[in-house]
């Protein structure tokens, strides 16, 4: 199968295709993690984005039905240096490919996504489209589609999470109320893991609907776009906030500086990995975290104190409001994929709605 | 994540001088990494105004110049030598782990019997106790329990009964490894009680304990490594992880590696890393550490296999893999700084962060099985293996293949299969080809060795590749050429492939436009910008590498560490590097050995990780355009391409291509000598069987016999007459018009000598005339060496000096020269020119204290040198060596004109005693401290000395017992029985430990399995020492005798003057 990837200054590579044959559109962005493809393309944070990955080497051990973040891939697309058309894991079910043309998801391999990852790093990020057929591509017209596709203006949170209330974890002891704006199955299994009964809702709940759950904490998830554009949520968010304990992560942490007054910025490609050190401003502590978003805080609210910071680019990483129990990430402390070294905040959060 | 807080004594008290134990002598097992990250940390050290102490016996180690340590001891690393230093330098804190297991054994030493305390001396970063914790088995074991890790069953045991018992209650296999060796040395996987009682017996004699560890064999499942680094607060990550291909039942530093790992989901993947983390927290590492984990590919359960509290060769290849420089890092860690504040060289941004590569790597490792072609090729838990590649690629399977070939070795084009698959040897990676060439299926392949599948596919892919070119044959179209670069195929494997001629398959690529590109290596995957340029080859879209500005200077690497061609030659690289830049140019490096220096990434200006053949470096060259290219220092790598790069039109600097030729060709050599009128032992040259036997019957015996163009004399021999002669031309070589055979007549008792000059075309700098210890005869890569000369007689001299001016003139010598000699009878006899670095050139920089390497390659940049010899010394120089027999069991130790030691020490002294005992004691021969029992056993020509050894013998203590050929006219000297008549005989004798010593010189061309050979394997298993030539043993017992009483004199190398 033959594929084709165009960016929106021009750039055209071709590779070949795997997966679905399909047209998809998208902002591309790159992961640096080095294993965990398949929670990344089923993390409903890459919404509305054409993934790629850092690592030239992919689908090695296969997809396997235990690891996936949500049911279905949020990325339209997938870009990879070499993709595996074997596969070798106890766990696994199917390869990458049979994967992605069961989700009707295009992937192209075979071009050098070395030289994508510099062109995103010094230009920023930028629509792309990708194409994968059997048939002849037309390259012009897919730079013609370009025109149409503006990430930033889309909604994904209403698509991206439960369209209607469900259960998780049922009859565990702590009741934790989560507004899912795209939330990762990661953290419903780091809350039931810790006896929590996790009542997922859908991101447009009013106020009164996450209430009439009377959970002893609120969650707020990760999720994709740009968080500014969230109103409605915005809203909501800050009628619950002072009632319970609030714990968000990602778009979650940036919905509540939105919420509370604060702001934030878009940054120009992302922090994406599994690898970035967030310092711990009162403990002086370093942890290395999983990352996945392109927008940051930049104004912290008032009577929010900043907690965590990035190493690297200083970019904020953590808030918290000890007046009105709120804390927030910007990371995804229940990794998947990623390191382990953040689930303390879990016990921190089942600790404080348990008191 | 469990949070330590920082201990309280750190960092309180002010760190103002620091001893750093080095690793000694490169050995199997312990090669050149720890001169790769001794130097770094020692430059870490230093930085903070910190004064550094060292102690390495190792002379071919940048850490021993006096640019990176303040106060440099050359002197045998024993915990009395560090002692005797720490009392004169009085250190505030010891450096433990960067010295391998030599550096952190000594360390522990000095702790256990109570010096640091005495003196006042801290653990700089991980302490005595948290060593402890991860090398005792016990400690570990319990450590272990507490945390719910799972480990293999094991137990420590002192005796075969217990052994036995333990073994049979977890079934068999089991491994079984010596406490505290190195590389797993005597260690093995036995499957019965049998095998069981028979690798016991040695392990427990080889343990400095008595103890050895009794382990479940988690035979065949996957073994993975993890990188770790940790600070006092608590901070750690993980720098990269690494996967096995080889899986569990052959030892990490015999398998091929991947890094990172391919065959981990990220569940897998972190699982392993809280593991790791957990382990380094518990054990309280504060630096670097290595763990090692098994895991089982069919229900994913693991356990922990080994930790190594210190910086090690995993550790090194991590470094040049992820780049990162852990040792730099984990010096900082133990100064006290926290990770997040220390900088990462290579992005500028903070080393608190976990590399993402964006590539492959492979490290195969280089076994000496070409150097011991008697030596069992089975590789398992005990390492074989000199050192290591490493290649880099956007694919595994051109990071394999830039790997393979990156060995220099030549690829069997015959395999049998079923004798390498399992057990595994060296060549079993070329078997796996040969069976899916021939059909077998990737399953069946995995039944047999229990490879990962994935790894097997990629093979099988590189196979179906492989039938492709040949199907097209001179027809090669672009995308499948395209491909086949992409997997890593060079042009010459694709000319074989495709029937074409390098050259056209050369052609036909660039017209396609396929041309390779250059990508950064920069520990995050593109994601922010890198300030330190080190390169690898692919074919993508775009290079990285664009030209750089400025005088360009090519230095060809000496790739990885074999016999004959070790850590001497990364020393005249790197040190060539260094000299680029002080002239004001820029350096580019070319290398693919993991552990070496000159693979730093800031050693040079640029640093190209690429295998060292014509087209790898030719495309590095084109690239750069640089000025020119240096090709004498790299050992026979670089100087092997020299004529190919020349015809490509290439500048080579220094010495042209022309006079490496005259030197090597014996004809035209021959012709040079007379004309200078230097003379030659009588020599010919055949190129078959019977011209042989006349050339050596005119020159008469015993001759010396040798392939052309070698490397460190490989299948050299001395043979005694017709019969060795035929047996030699059949067997031990090919033979014919173009692959001649070189007699030299064999001159009995001479004194050999060597030079290392350094010539700018007019001026010729003699750096000092080497004497050799043994007889001419010895490989002089294995001949303990002492500089000035003993022997050598003024007129000689003088003699030897003008030969070396007048071949440096007639040759156009420009850089470095090494000239052997052999004088006898008061003529100087020419034996050889080599119009490149040779293996003594460090040992000779440190002995004059002139780094002759860096003066020749200024003059090889034009600069003028001095002429003549270099000025008298106050001191003695001697070079001893040590040899790999212990991990080679099986191959006979006797030596002879090929070569078979894998590294060198150095003693200094005022007298050559002090010297020569020095260098003996830092190679592990120490004969005074053990049993008072010499077993002698001497050739017929030997025998002349017997009355003054075994006088000098009784003086020193020693009760004789020999062969009877040998003492039987000894006064006092028991006679034993020879082996199969009779017991005790000497093998007895040795396994019951009661010979302290054995001085064995072995007939010369005999063969092996000879009662010599049984004696000499009996020794080397006891951990006996045996001493094959009566010269060296005779200067050794002199030496001791002269220095009866008198304490080592321990000195700084500044101490001596020129």
């Amino acid at each position: 199968m033959k594929a084709v990837l165009a960016l929106k200054d021009g750039t055209i590579l071709h590779g070949i295709g795997f997966g679905a044959e399909a047209v998809m559109a998208g902002e591309l962005v790159f992961n640096t993690s080095m294993c965990g493809y398949q929670e990344a393309l089923t993390d409903p944070s890459y919404g509305g984005q054409i993934l790629l990955m850092t690592y030239p080497l992919i689908g090695n051990y296969g997809i396997n039905a235990v690891d996936n973040e949500s049911s279905k891939i949020h990325a339209s697309g997938f870009v990879v240096r070499e993709m595996s058309p074997d596969y070798s894991h106890r766990q696994a079910e199917k390869s990458l490919h049979e994967f992605l043309a069961e989700k009707g998801i295009p992937g192209i391999h075979g071009l050098d996504t070395r030289f994508l990852v510099k062109k995103i790093r010094s230009k920023g990020v930028m629509p792309a489209i990708i194409a994968a057929s059997k048939n002849g591509i037309d390259t012009d017209s897919l730079l013609g589609k370009m025109g149409e596709f503006d990430y930033s203006g889309v909604d994904f949170v209403a698509k991206a999470g439960v369209e209607k209330p469900e259960v998780f974890g049922r009859g565990g002891k702590h009741k934790v109320a989560m507004l899912d704006l795209g939330m990762k199955m990661g953290i419903v299994r780091e809350l039931v893991k810790r006896d929590c009964e996790v009542h997922a809702l859908p991101a447009y709940s009013s106020a009164e609907e996450v209430e009439a759950i009377e959970a002893d904490g609120i969650m707020l998830s990760n999720g994709p776009g740009d968080p500014a554009i969230l109103e409605e949520v915005h809203k909501t968010v800050r009628r619950l906030i002072g009632a319970k304990p609030v714990f968000g992560v990602c778009l979650g942490h940036q919905v509540i500086a939105h919420a509370m007054g604060g702001s934030t910025y878009k940054l120009k490609f992302g922090h994406r990995g599994c690898n970035h050190a967030v310092l711990d401003i009162e403990s002086g502590k370093v942890a290395i975290t999983t990352q996945n978003h392109g927008f940051a805080v930049d104004k912290v609210p008032e009577g929010f104190e900043l907690t965590k910071i990035n190493a690297n680019d200083k970019s904020v990483e953590g808030m918290k409001c000890e007046n009105k129990d709120v804390v927030c990430v910007q990371y995804h402390p229940e990794a998947s994929p990623g390191p382990h070294d953040s689930t303390y905040l879990f016990d921190e959060f089942v600790a404080r709605i348990g008191k | 994540m469990e949070t330590g807080e920082k201990k309280e004594n750190a960092g309180k008290k002010k760190i103002r001088k620091a001893l750093v134990i080095g690793s000694g002598p490169i050995v199997i097992g312990q090669s050149a990494e720890f001169d790769y990250s001794g130097t770094q940390a020692c430059r870490a050290l230093r930085e903070e105004g910190i004064e550094v102490v060292l102690i390495n016996s190792n002379p071919a180690t940048i850490q021993t110049d006096s640019e990176i340590a303040d106060r440099i001891y050359i002197e045998p690393i024993t915990a009395e030598v560090a002692e005797k230093i720490i009392e004169k330098e009085k250190p505030d804190a010891l450096l433990a782990t960067v010295g391998g297991q030599t550096g952190l054994n000594t360390s522990m030493e000095l702790y256990r019997k109570g010096v640091l305390k005495k003196h006042n001396v801290v653990f700089l970063g991980t302490d005595a106790e948290a060593i402890d914790a991860a090398e005792s088995r016990e400690e570990f074991n319990n450590l272990m329990r507490k945390l719910g890790i799972g480990i293999l069953p094991g137990k420590v045991v002192k005796k075969a009964g217990e052994a036995v018992e333990f073994a049979n209650q977890i079934g068999y296999p089991v491994i079984i490894r010596p406490s505290f060796t190195l590389g797993g040395t005597g260690g093995g996987t036995v499957y019965n009680d049998a095998g069981l009682k028979k690798v016991l017996e040695g392990a427990l004699r080889l343990s400095a304990t008595g103890e050895a560890l009794v382990e479940k064999s988690a035979l065949g499942w996957g073994e993975f490594e993890y990188e770790v680094v940790r600070d006092s607060y608590g901070n750690a990550a993980i720098i990269c992880n690494m996967e096995n291909m080889d899986p569990m039942g052959i030892h990490t530093g015999e398998s091929i590696v991947a890094v990172p790992s391919q065959t981990l989901s990220d569940v897998d993947h972190q699982k392993l890393r809280d593991a790791a983390l957990n382990i380094v927290h518990a054990i309280g590492i504060e630096g670097s550490c290595n763990v090692q984990f098994s895991m089982n590919q069919e229900t994913g359960e693991f356990t922990v296999i080994e930790v190594n509290p210190r910086l090690s060769r995993s550790s090194a290849l991590a470094s040049k893999a992820a780049g990162y420089p852990i040792a730099r890092v984990a010096t900082k860690i133990a100064l006290g700084h926290s990770l997040h504040e220390i900088r990462n060289a290579i992005t500028g941004t903070s080393a608190a962060f976990e590399p993402a590569l964006d590539y492959v790597v492979t490290k195969i490792p280089r076994w000496p099985f070409d150097k011991f072609p008697k030596t069992p090729r089975e590789i398992g838990t005990q390492m074989k293996s000199t050192g290591e590649v490493m290649a880099i690629g956007r694919t595994f399977q051109e990071s394999l293949n830039k790997a393979i070939r990156s060995l220099e070795i030549r690829t069997p084009s015959r395999i049998d299969v079923d004798k390498h698959l399992y057990p595994a040897t060296d060549l079993r990676v070329f078997a796996l080809f040969e069976a899916l060439r021939q059909g077998r299926s990737v399953a069946e392949l995995h039944e047999i060795t229990k490879i990962n599948v994935w790894f097997l596919e990629r093979i099988r892919e590189m196979v179906e590749l492989e039938g492709e070119i040949r199907t097209a044959s001179g027809a090669l179209g672009k995308g499948l050429l395209r491909r086949a670069k992409r997997f890593g195929y060079s042009d010459s494997q694709i000319a074989r492939l495709s029937g074409l001629s390098e050259n056209a398959a050369r052609k036909l690529r660039k017209g396609y436009g396929i041309l390779p590109t250059y990508k950064i290596v920069d520990s995050c995957a593109g994601e922010f910008e890198a300030i330190t340029p080190y390169f690898y080859s692919t074919y993508e879209e775009e290079n990285e590498a664009s030209k750089m500005e400025g005088k360009k200077i090519v230095v060809i690497g000496a790739g990885p560490i074999r016999i004959g061609q070790g850590i001497e030659f990364d020393y005249c690289c790197s040190h060539a590097a260094f000299a680029i830049r002080e002239m004001g140019c820029k350096s580019i490096m070319i290398n693919n050995n993991p552990e070496t220096v000159s693979t730093d990434f800031d050693s040079s200006d640029r640093l190209y990780f690429e295998p060292l053949t014509f087209e790898d470096v030719l495309n590095v060259i084109e690239n750069e355009d640089p000025y020119g290219v240096i090709v004498q220092l790299g050992g026979q790598t670089s100087i092997n391409l020299a004529g190919k790069l020349a015809e490509a039109g290439v500048n080579i600097l220094g010495t042209s291509v022309d006079s490496i030729d005259a030197a090597e060709d014996r004809d035209r050599f021959r012709e040079l000598a007379r004309k200078v009128g230097i003379a030659q032992p009588e020599n010919g040259i055949a190129m078959d069987e019977e011209v042989a036997v006349m050339v050596a019957s005119r020159i008469g015996y015993p001759v010396v016999v040798r392939p052309s163009y070698v490397i460190a004399g490989r299948a050299m021999e001395i043979v005694n007459n017709e019969e060795e002669l035929r047996r030699y031309v059949r067997e031990a070589v090919e033979v014919s018009e173009k692959k001649p055979i070189l007699i030299d007549r064999y001159l009995d008792n001479a004194i050999e000598c060597e030079v290392d000059a350094a010539s700018d075309g007019k001026n010729v700098f003699i750096s000092g005339i080497m004497e050799h210890i043994e007889p001419a005869g010895v490989h002089s890569g294995d001949a303990n060496i002492v500089v000035p000369s003993l022997r050598i007689s003024p007129a000689e001299k003088e003699k030897i000096i003008e030969y070396t001016k007048k071949l440096g003139d007639a040759l156009g010598v420009v850089g470095l020269m090494n000239i052997q000699y052999v004088v006898k009878g008061g003529v100087v006899y020419i034996l050889e020119v080599n119009p490149r670095a040779s293996r003594t050139v460090p040992f000779v920089s440190k002995a004059i204290g002139v780094p002759i390497a860096k003066l020749a390659v200024k003059a090889m940049c034009g600069e003028k040198l001095p002429a003549g010899l270099s000025s008298e010394m106050d001191h003695y120089a001697v070079k001893s060596i040590v040899f790999p027999f212990l991990k080679l069991l099986g191959t006979d130790i006797k030596l002879g004109p090929e070569m078979r030691s894998t590294g060198e020490t150095m003693g200094i002294g005022k007298s050559f005693e002090m010297a020569y005992y020095k260098a003996l004691l830092a190679a592990g021969i120490r004969v005074e401290k053990g049993e008072k029992t010499a077993f002698l056993s001497l050739r017929d020509e030997d025998k002349g000395i017997v009355p003054e050894l075994s006088a000098l013998l009784k003086k020193l203590g020693f009760s004789i017992y020999g062969t009877m050929g040998t003492v039987g006219n000894v006064e006092g000297a028991v006679s034993i029985a020879k082996i199969g008549r009779g017991h005790p005989n000497v093998v007895d004798m040795i396994e019951s430990g009661k010979i302290g010593l054995v001085i064995n010189s072995p007939r010369r061309g005999g063969q092996a399995h000879t009662d010599g050979f049984k004696m000499r394997e009996a020794s080397i298993r006891g951990g006996i020492p045996c001493i094959t030539n009566v010269n060296t043993a005779f200067e050794l017992l002199k030496a001791i005798d002269t220095l009866r009483e008198k304490e080592l004199d321990i000195r700084e190398v500044g101490e001596y003057s020129n």
